[in-house]
């Protein structure tokens, strides 16, 4: 008879990591599946050409580090890396786009720094941001949903605008982003941005077709998708609910507070919470378990950082979204909030007993 | 003959003020986007660290062991004031673009670290070939990476030559391949930081070759030397 012996915690579930990674690129299925109809298929295309170069890259890293290849590629780690860049950025992006995003995102921020739980940056939203930087133009260029184009995209024609920047019928990406009016649309935190700088109130703005219902059209259901992936996690016990709460919460006060003040200027917060990246990021990207804060109290105010953040960066700062920076600037700060936080030790007195 | 042999392999590899000794690092990253901007400022750099490694050298027996870091200041600020002043008239435009990177030489530790740690303890020949080797394995590591960054950033090779070289400077330019978007990343500064800390990879995976391929004596112990060689 044999004991077997293992170190603490002795509670387990029996999920392994593999298991969490494709839970969580599960999860992001409803959001994928409202993001193909709603705004074409691109998103298809591009989910393909980033889960081939995650895997081709994170094999090719392995076996420059001599590591055993497909291990580790069945974490399914790579795989959840690939799915979250590819819906964050624009549907008809060009293919090399993403390809150098993703091969970014896993040779540099991951692998050289250590591979899967040794990364100090979320992979995925430091790829983003790589591309944002580097390519401005193409980062930008998200169609309004396919609702409000005065062009008719077929499916395949998400194949030809991705690789080729041209519709298969020859429309070229700046005329399907054109309305009937001849005008040209972006998202709805973009064109808020535009006319906001050019002295126009919310009000006025709001007047524009791609802000339909509070959230703009199309953003409104997306989100509410991924708002239903990332309770099923919590559901399931795959991540905790303090982060995504906490970014929440915290966006929402604050945009309550500032729209209160100056109703011209800023959205409401049912406007923030609904539009862009807002519970994609909440629930799927800031609660990444490598890079985001391990203690409970941590946790809070990782979050409540991040919706600090992207509240400052969307109202004040340079970009019409800011998920990628506000979760990057706050991997960075947790170390510190994790060494402030450590919960006492059981059996250890409590500071206010050492006094 | 040896002692020459020894600075120059000091200077251009193994005590590299760029790749080991980390030195001059706001410089090295601020001014590489492109070739002539590397080439420019290395060559700056290249003549204040000659000039001020001789003049060290010349008044090291002169000069009061208390008082030795203002008067290596107040030599270094004067060579680059001269600098400033020839790049100023000579090449006019290479002038603008370095910008205030220029006067930045003074600040430069590679200059003072040199003259502290080696022009003012050894004689003027030493001194010199020292300041020249130093000068010439950061203009190399600021010419690497600054074709690094060219290439990565805008295709090309050599643009702007003629604003370091004059005007037969532009059959220099090379153009690899053009592309409508330029990858940002590589000219702004992250691209340095990254590109800069690939280059120091590459430089300790070569080393590594090197030693496992000598099996060198033991006892050899791989760290940084900011202090010069020992004498």
């Amino acid at each position: 008879m044999s004991f077997k012996i293992a170190s603490s915690p002795h509670q387990h579930n029996q999920r392994s990591t593999a298991q969490i990674m494709f839970m969580v690129a599960l999860a992001c299925l409803p959001g994928i599946a409202v993001q193909a109809v709603l705004f074409g298929y691109g998103v298809l295309v591009q989910l393909a050409l980033a889960i081939v170069t995650a895997w081709c890259s994170e094999a090719l890293v392995l076996k420059l580090r001599g590591k055993a290849v497909l291990v580790r590629l069945k974490d399914h780690s790579a795989l959840l890396t690939a799915v979250l860049l590819a819906i964050a950025i624009p549907p008809y992006a060009p293919w090399w786009i993403i390809v150098i995003g993703t091969a970014f995102a896993i040779i540099m921020v991951k692998q050289l720094y250590g591979g899967l739980g040794n990364n100090l940056f979320n992979p995925a939203m430091a790829g983003y941001v790589l591309l944002l930087v580097s390519f401005p133009l193409q980062m930008t260029q998200w169609l309004p949903p396919l609702s409000l184009q005065s062009i008719e995209l077929a499916p395949w024609d998400a194949v030809c605008a991705v690789f080729s920047q041209y519709s298969c019928s020859g429309f070229s990406l700046t005329q399907l982003q054109t309305s009937i009016d001849g005008v040209t649309m972006a998202t709805p935190l973009d064109t808020l941005r535009t006319d906001l700088s050019r002295g126009l109130t919310l009000d006025e703005s709001r007047q524009n077709p791609v802000f339909y219902g509070f959230a703009g059209a199309g953003w409104l259901w997306l989100n509410l998708a991924y708002l239903a992936g990332g309770l099923l996690l919590i559901q399931q016990k795959i991540i905790s609910w303090r982060i995504p709460v906490a970014v929440l919460s915290s966006l929402f006060v604050l945009s309550a507070i500032a729209a209160l003040a100056t109703p011209d200027t800023i959205a409401g917060p049912l406007f923030h919470l609904f539009s862009g990246g807002t519970m994609l990021a909440a629930f799927f990207i800031a609660t990444d378990p490598v890079s985001a804060s391990t203690t409970n109290t941590g946790r809070l105010c990782y979050g409540a950082l991040i919706g600090l953040l992207v509240f400052l960066i969307r109202n004040f700062g340079g970009y019409p979204d800011a998920y990628a920076f506000a979760i990057l600037l706050a991997n960075m700060a947790v170390p510190l909030i994790d060494y402030y936080t450590r919960p006492r030790t059981y059996g250890h007195r409590t500071r206010s007993e050492l006094k | 003959m040896s002692q020459f042999k020894d600075l120059t392999l000091q200077g251009l590899w193994k005590n590299n003020p760029g790749l080991v000794q980390l030195l001059g690092l706001c410089p090295l990253l601020a001014v590489t986007a492109t070739v002539t901007n590397a080439l420019g400022l290395g060559a700056a750099t290249l003549l204040v660290l000659l000039g001020s490694n001789v003049a060290v050298s010349l008044v090291r027996n002169h000069v009061a062991n208390e008082i030795r870091i203002p008067v290596f200041v107040l030599i270094i600020a004067s060579l680059v004031t001269a600098v400033e002043l020839l790049m100023n008239a000579y090449t006019y435009d290479l002038y603008l673009s370095l910008g205030i990177f220029i006067p930045l030489i003074v600040t430069n530790c590679a200059i003072i670290g040199r003259a502290e740690a080696f022009a003012s303890k050894n004689a003027v020949l030493p001194s010199a070939i020292d300041g020249i080797m130093m000068g010439l394995g950061f203009m190399l590591v600021l010419l690497v990476l600054g074709a690094m960054r060219e290439i990565l950033g805008q295709g090309t090779l050599f643009d702007g030559a003629d604003l370091l070289l004059g005007d037969w400077a532009k059959a220099l330019r090379i153009e690899l391949f053009s592309v409508d978007s330029h990858f940002l990343l590589a000219m702004l500064p992250p691209g340095a930081f990254l590109g800069m800390g690939l280059l120091i990879a590459l430089k300790n995976v070569i080393d590594n070759k090197l030693k496992q391929k000598q099996a060198i004596e033991k006892g050899s112990i791989a760290r940084a030397r900011v202090t010069g060689a020992a004498q």
